[in-house]
């Protein structure tokens, strides 16, 4: 178990190496200039030069890549060009931010999706499976900036049930004033978080509410389902215990899966929503062309993604028996 | 034990399988009864209903069969009536099953003592400890070797004779009255299918449970059964005790299950092997008179045309066939 793990972290950097060849390849393909940015469009031909001179921009690009590995073996990624500051700094302080989003997406995401799955599954043909399902296809089709431009019109704007924009204060410190007496800081942390969660999970919900169901489908037809009716179970024990817990191991590491799509989506649901995220900062840093900021906020995506799927990979054993890592 | 009442009587039992273009019968017109102690085998092909009527006994049945008409008692009491609590309340603990494939029919995420400390705790009131310390002698019961060490495996760690070990535990878990084994030795090499057989036998004889069991095996028959049912294309054609059955047997179709069966006489193979020409006709096309009929090469033109009725051809000797008429 421990060597799987090491072997699995030790592949993290031929794949982080690559992340970031094909990243620099793309910003070298996209048009667009840091230093024209930099200086407005009034801005002379020469002095634009002159600072792409002391960005280094003028270099051959396998100078600028050597020079950005050689950085990166020491722990650096470079400096923002727009903000004067260390990109591990600018990232450090909205990783949070965009890790609470996606992790409170995905836990909404689960529980709905599931629960949908189950009791689509369970009632096949019903008026409640064909909902769930039309739901599922709604939730598939629409567009994640869509959908939250319409909760937000509805909850904020007309309802006035929940602020439309902003983060309330981030939940390890919320939790701790929630102990300590002050519940309403926790309460307006969920307040704000729970229009962008749900737009970002409502695409992975349905997917995996169409897993599940496939998945029960099949599992209810098992054998052991049967087997398990025989020894008296009651049909509430029998989905959960028996036919549940083998159908989801399939939808597992479709899960983890889905935790790279909800990364992909915070960046369109923390511009709409105003979330102070990481999301958000790459849109900032693609349309300025702050080329250390993006490569920097890819990598970590990229990072953060292998190490969830590695997680799903232990968590798949730890589920089902069956398999040995190995 | 000759004269006890029936553990188990089904009179008149008739499934049928809803499709698309209507209703067809799979089980037609089943009548059984299991004393305490007594095993009854339930002989056929694949596809004569033997799997149908097992399963309807525990209601069971898919979702897309169902019991036209007929009932079930247990012990005298109406199962087909019972509410769905009370059914739940008896299976496992009044009336329990032994499947076919053991590697497909446990739970491949659950360790064998789970599951069958589950089936004690939904029976009995005793606290999770105890139900696997339950679960752990009912391997022992089963001459499971090192039942403490089985109990905490998962079926895909155990070999198939010991799955089909676990497999009987877990039937027996609630010292259920009456037990239904559907081919359990099917999936089985043919030494631990003896083994199982012996077990199964052994622990009736102990335990004087009421069992019925399915097969399309006449050597289990041989070793196992009191009285033969034999079924053809879900209707009974033959019952009777099991030395009648391999003395005397009347109906054609039971004649030709023999005949496909290697004999030993006097130490030397007795003669070639002999088949049943055709094969089973599908249940939603049955012929009008006798389902044999197209096969039978005893078959006149009544039989083409009139079902033959089930009854006595000599005392405790039932058979559906025109022919031995009178005796």
């Amino acid at each position: 178990m421990l060597a799987y793990i090491v072997r699995r972290l030790l592949l993290l950097i031929p794949m982080a190496a690559g992340m970031v060849i094909v990243t620099f390849g793309l910003l070298l393909l996209i048009p667009g200039d840091p230093a024209s940015v930099l200086l407005g469009q009034e801005a002379s031909p020469e002095a634009i030069q002159n600072l792409r001179n002391a960005l280094g921009l003028n270099d051959p690009w396998y100078i600028r890549l050597g020079a950005y590995f050689a950085h990166l073996l020491q722990g650096d990624m470079g400096r923002s060009i727009f903000q004067n500051q260390a990109v591990s700094e600018i990232i450090a302080g909205r990783l949070g931010a965009t890790v609470e989003l996606a992790v409170v997406a995905l836990i909404l995401a689960c529980l709905i999706g599931v629960t949908l799955g189950v009791i689509a599954a369970t009632r096949q043909g019903s008026i409640i499976d064909t909902a769930a399902m039309v739901f599922a296809q709604l939730g598939v089709s629409m567009p994640v900036y869509w959908l939250g431009l319409l909760l937000m019109l509805l909850f904020a704007v007309t309802l006035g049930w929940l602020p439309s924009i902003g983060r309330g204060v981030p939940f390890p410190k919320a939790f701790l004033a929630a102990f300590s007496g002050r519940p309403g800081v926790l309460l307006d942390s969920f307040s704000h978080i729970l229009l962008p969660a749900f737009a970002l999970a409502a695409n992975s919900a349905a997917i995996i509410s169409r897993l599940v169901r496939t998945a029960m489908l099949e599992v209810l037809r098992e054998d052991f389902v049967r087997t398990a009716y025989a020894k008296g179970l009651r049909r509430k024990r029998v989905i959960v215990r028996h036919a549940l817990r083998n159908a989801l191991l399939p939808v597992l590491s479709v899960i983890g899966l889905r935790f790279g799509a909800l990364l992909g989506g915070a960046v369109l649901t923390e511009s709409i929503f105003a979330w102070p995220g990481l999301g958000q900062l790459t849109i900032t840093a693609i349309s300025q062309r702050d080329l250390p900021l993006i490569q920097g906020i890819v990598l970590t995506f990229a990072i953060i993604f292998a190490l969830v799927n590695l997680v799903v990979d232990l968590l798949y054993a730890v589920v089902d028996p069956r398999i040995r890592l190995g | 034990m000759e004269h006890a009442e029936p553990a188990l009587a089904v009179s008149d039992l008739n499934v049928e399988i809803v499709g698309e273009n209507g209703a067809f019968p799979v089980v037609s017109e089943m009548s059984l009864s299991v004393r305490p102690g007594e095993t009854v085998c339930l002989v056929g092909e694949s596809g004569c209903g033997k799997s149908m009527t097992a399963l309807s006994l525990l209601r069971l049945l898919p979702d897309s069969a169902r019991v036209a008409s007929g009932s079930i008692r247990i012990h005298g009491e109406d199962f087909l009536a019972m509410d769905q609590r009370r059914v739940e309340d008896f299976r496992g603990d009044q009336i329990a099953m032994i499947f076919q494939e053991p590697l497909t029919a446990l739970n491949p995420v659950l360790t064998i003592g789970e599951q069958i400390a589950e089936s004690v705790r939904q029976h009995r009131k005793v606290g999770k400890r105890e139900a696997f310390a339950r679960a752990v002698k009912c391997l022992e019961l089963v001459q499971m070797p090192d039942p403490e060490r089985r109990a905490r495996q998962y079926p895909h760690e155990l070999s198939g004779g010991m799955r089909q070990r676990a497999m009987i535990a877990l039937a027996l878990a609630c010292e259920p009255k009456i037990i239904i084994a559907d081919e359990p030795t099917t999936a089985l090499d043919v030494t631990v299918q003896a083994q199982i057989l012996g077990l199964i036998a052994d622990l009736q004889k102990r335990l004087g449970t009421a069992q019925i069991l399915i097969t399309h095996d006449l050597g289990v028959v041989a070793e196992i059964a009191d009285r033969v049912i034999v079924m053809y294309a879900g209707r009974r054609v033959e019952e009777c005790s099991v030395y009648e059955l391999f003395d005397n047997p009347l109906h054609p179709y039971t004649i030709g299950l023999m005949g496909a069966v290697p004999h030993r006489a006097g130490g030397i193979v007795s003669a070639r092997l002999t088949d049943i020409p055709g094969t089973v006709p599908p249940l939603w096309d049955l012929p009008k008179g006798c389902a044999f009929a197209p096969r039978c090469p005893g078959a006149s033109a009544r039989c083409l045309e009139e079902r033959p009725p089930f009854i006595e051809k000599t005392p405790g000797h039932f058979a559906a066939c025109w022919e031995h008429d009178n005796g």
